[in-house]
């Protein structure tokens, strides 16, 4: 209270930006957050279904750790979202919004998918999957480097022009699939079935630990070169502010399109393991809309990569619960949606919480 | 903070009453043969709400319970379809079934893998080449199905034309098809024969939208044929995009897959259908008895598995409903073949000789000879359909292709 008021006309509620709030506190805003948003799911399907909430909270559970089927389904999905997130996140950190990693991704498994159904089987597998990875890679970049050099030659707009990249990307897929399979049914199945062909191998008989295994070493070294290298320096300040950057001697254009080589390779990554290392094969859908949920990834785990192995799982957790309620419970995937929704609003929410501190007007306070 | 805390407390004596509501059916104690069930959306898709409802109706006549019948909505054709098969043989089906045509290569794979559950799959094309002891492809001769319904509309028009609301020339019939694939063009093919039965100067328009599913690009294609002309609609969609469609603009539709009263009850006139039920039936008995269901299956009216919706009477022409059960009886008899060659023309010619793509190649090489008898032999070879040649008084909107 200012000291020349007589009288306080203190509202009943005002907001106060909190000091440095201790991470012990913050982790238990957060936790909090989440119980009451599973407070509100289970008021939300007693309302709206016959059903019991811990039943389908239970549901969830089961649909991702249920069987070894599930479990490596979720850490293979957790690996592909997370290795995307990872993807977009250097460019986010220097606000350069990328928003076309889904285009991206699918270029990359594009490219991928074309040197399985062109060479086959006439090449080695170990030298087919490295041209696969490397024009995946490549794919993704020029994907990621054209709105860069864009924005930083004439600074056009980087947020439309990443997204309608996205559609020229879905449109040429399908348009290969037309060309590549002429009885028109647009569905490409399985590539080299027989030959298994430029498909990753299963390591020690495990589906998918290879790209387990790359997208945990990714996280690793996107850390390290986020925090510590000279480079993710760069891309903070940046990011921060162009004037400093420019001021201090960073070459901002420079940066720009090296950041988004770097998202595009991963992205191109990510596609090469989509294609090669899970679907073996291309639709509109391979990015599956991982591209923008990326986008929330990241941003949860405010760019720290340690972070967004959690967040990641969170989403994938929420998604593979969903598909287990529509099942099990006979619910259709919307409601599980409305669940996802108010879960992630209160995650998102907490934060505000973290920053802010509600005041309500007190009794006592009047006495002076 | 003592509020909170009496809301949480609240919150959860709520959750403990209701926990009694259990979620899913309680375990039968019986022969609990296990059947699942994999869609690509669900069902607010009409191709997807077809297999889920006939698979409903089955459950109900069998007295199984919600543990026995397991359906995963949703699944994309890719790994996911692998997963998703795998997750069911780890919850105990012995029998499961996919619905989409992108499903087949992942299905495949799975019933290779395991060998002891039976896969069945709908629309696929690889059974009666790969023969497995465990996977099956089913279809129907929907084509028959599809030529009652044009006969539906055929009466449509005729009633149009002797009510001077158009002139004979004019009986311009508009058709929106997913992609330009055999099973659709085997559809509309049969449409229109049904339709140029009753009403011979009728002709088509057919543009596509290259989506099996999309409720925006399917109202917009049957908006645009409403514009060039078309005075009747149909579709080889999945949603509800075009009865949406007709209803607004007051065309006359004829469906797929559901019956559309509901969402035209001013336009929709009837629906032909592949009722799935008595195909879940044989799985399932197949699943208790150890029987085997053939590899390649195809449905016809004689089996329940080809049907007609409920006519809607306010909108189709008088007589529709005998004209209709005189020619399902042709149909039952034997005595109508829908792709008669004498019945139609390709480029001026009568058909004599045609090389189908029947067995699944990587070149997709014509293999088949599928003319025989004066009839093109759809369906004989393998239940999904095989017929993609444009006959004469059909025209495709090329330009349509996105």
């Amino acid at each position: 209270m200012s000291k020349g008021t007589k009288h306080n006309h203190e509202p009943l509620i005002h907001i106060t930006k909190r000091g440095n709030v201790s991470e012990g506190k913050a982790w238990g805003i957060r936790i909090l957050s989440i119980v009451f948003s599973l407070l509100v799911c289970s008021v939300v399907i007693i309302l709206l279904t016959h059903y019991n909430p811990i039943q389908v909270f239970k549901a969830m559970v089961t649909g991702n750790f249920g069987s070894l089927t599930k479990v490596r389904s979720l850490f293979q999905n957790l690996a592909m979202l997370l290795c995307i997130s990872l993807a977009v996140t250097p460019a986010f950190k220097m606000k350069f919004w990328n928003l076309g990693a889904e285009g991206q991704v699918l270029v990359g498994g594009l490219a991928s998918a074309a040197c399985m159904f062109y060479i086959k089987d006439a090449l080695p597998n170990a030298v087919l999957i490295l041209i696969m990875l490397v024009t995946s890679v490549l794919a993704g970049i020029i994907w990621g480097v054209v709105p860069a050099v864009f924005k930083a030659k004439w600074n056009a707009n980087e947020t439309l022009f990443t997204l309608m990249m996205n559609y020229v990307a879905i449109q040429l897929v399908s348009f290969c699939i037309m060309y590549w399979v002429p009885s028109g049914s647009a569905v490409m199945g399985v590539i080299n079935m027989k030959s298994q062909a430029g498909w990753l191998p299963n390591l020690f008989g495990q589906k998918y630990l290879i790209n387990i295994l790359i997208v945990a070493l990714l996280t690793v070294v996107m850390y390290v070169y986020l925090k510590y290298s000279k480079q993710g320096y760069e891309i903070t300040v940046v990011g921060e502010s162009e004037n400093t950057a420019r001021y201090i001697g960073i070459n901002v254009k420079k940066v720009i399109i090296r950041t988004m080589v770097l998202s595009g390779a991963m992205c191109g990554l990510a596609g090469f393991l989509l294609v090669s290392g899970t679907n073996h094969t291309i639709t509109k859908e391979t990015a599956g809309g991982m591209g923008f949920t990326a986008v929330m990834v990241s941003w949860l785990a405010k760019f720290n990569p340690a972070i967004m192995v959690l967040t990641s799982f969170l989403i994938v957790f929420l998604q593979k619960g969903a598909g287990e309620i529509a099942t099990y419970c006979r619910l259709n995937e919307s409601i599980a949606d409305i669940l996802t929704g108010i879960i992630i609003f209160f995650i998102i929410g907490s934060e505000f919480f973290i920053n802010y501190k509600i005041n309500f007007r007190s009794k006592h306070k009047e006495v002076k | 903070m003592k509020k909170f805390t009496k809301i949480l407390a609240l919150a959860l004596v709520v959750a403990m009453i209701f926990s009694f509501a259990a979620c899913g059916g309680t375990k039968d104690d019986k022969k609990a043969v296990k059947i699942g069930l994999i869609c690509l959306h669900d069902e607010n898709s009409t191709y997807d709400a077809n297999f889920i409802n006939a698979l409903k109706d089955v459950q109900k006549e069998l007295g199984l319970t919600d543990d026995q019948v397991l359906i995963k909505t949703n699944i994309p054709e890719n790994d996911a379809c692998y997963t998703a098969a795998s997750e069911l043989v780890e919850a105990g089906c012995t029998a499961i079934f996919a619905d989409s045509f992108g499903h087949e290569t992942y299905i495949l794979q799975a019933a290779k893998e395991f060998t002891n559950v039976q896969f069945y799959h709908a629309t696929g094309t690889m059974a009666h080449t790969e023969k497995l002891d465990n996977f099956h492809n089913a279809f129907a001769s929907i084509y028959e199905g599809r030529y009652l319904a044009g006969v539906a509309a055929g009466m449509k028009l005729n009633e149009m034309i002797a009510s001077g609301k158009i002139t004979a020339d004019k009986a311009v019939i508009g058709y929106v098809g997913a992609f330009p694939y055999a099973e659709v063009k085997s559809g509309y093919t049969s449409f229109y024969l049904g339709a140029r039965s009753v009403c011979p100067s009728a002709t088509m328009k057919v543009t596509y939208t290259n989506s099996w599913f999309d409720i925006a690009l399917e109202r917009e294609a049957a908006l645009k044929l409403i514009n060039d002309g078309c005075v009747l609609i149909s579709q080889h969609a999945d949603s509800e995009g075009a009865p949406k469609a007709c209803e607004e603009k007051g065309v006359p539709n004829v469906a797929y897959n559901v019956s559309t009263i509901s969402m035209g009850p001013n336009t929709a006139i009837i629906s032909s259908k592949i009722y799935w039920a008595p195909y879940f039936k044989m799985m399932y008995e197949a699943a208790v008895n150890g029987t085997a269901v053939p590899t390649d299956y195809t449905g016809s009216i004689k089996d329940g598995m080809v049907q007609l919706t409920e006519l809607n009477t306010a909108v189709a022409a008088e007589g529709t409903q005998a004209k209709l059960d005189e020619v399902k009886a042709q149909f039952e008899a034997g005595t109508l073949n829908v792709f008669d060659t004498s019945k139609f023309t390709v480029k001026g010619e009568t058909l004599t000789s045609y090389m189908a793509d029947v067995d699944s190649d990587d070149k997709f090489t014509p293999d088949t000879e599928v003319v025989a008898n004066g009839v093109f032999q759809e369906s004989k070879f393998r239940s999904a359909p095989y017929f993609d040649l444009i006959i004469d008084g059909i025209t495709e909107d090329t330009a349509s292709i996105k």
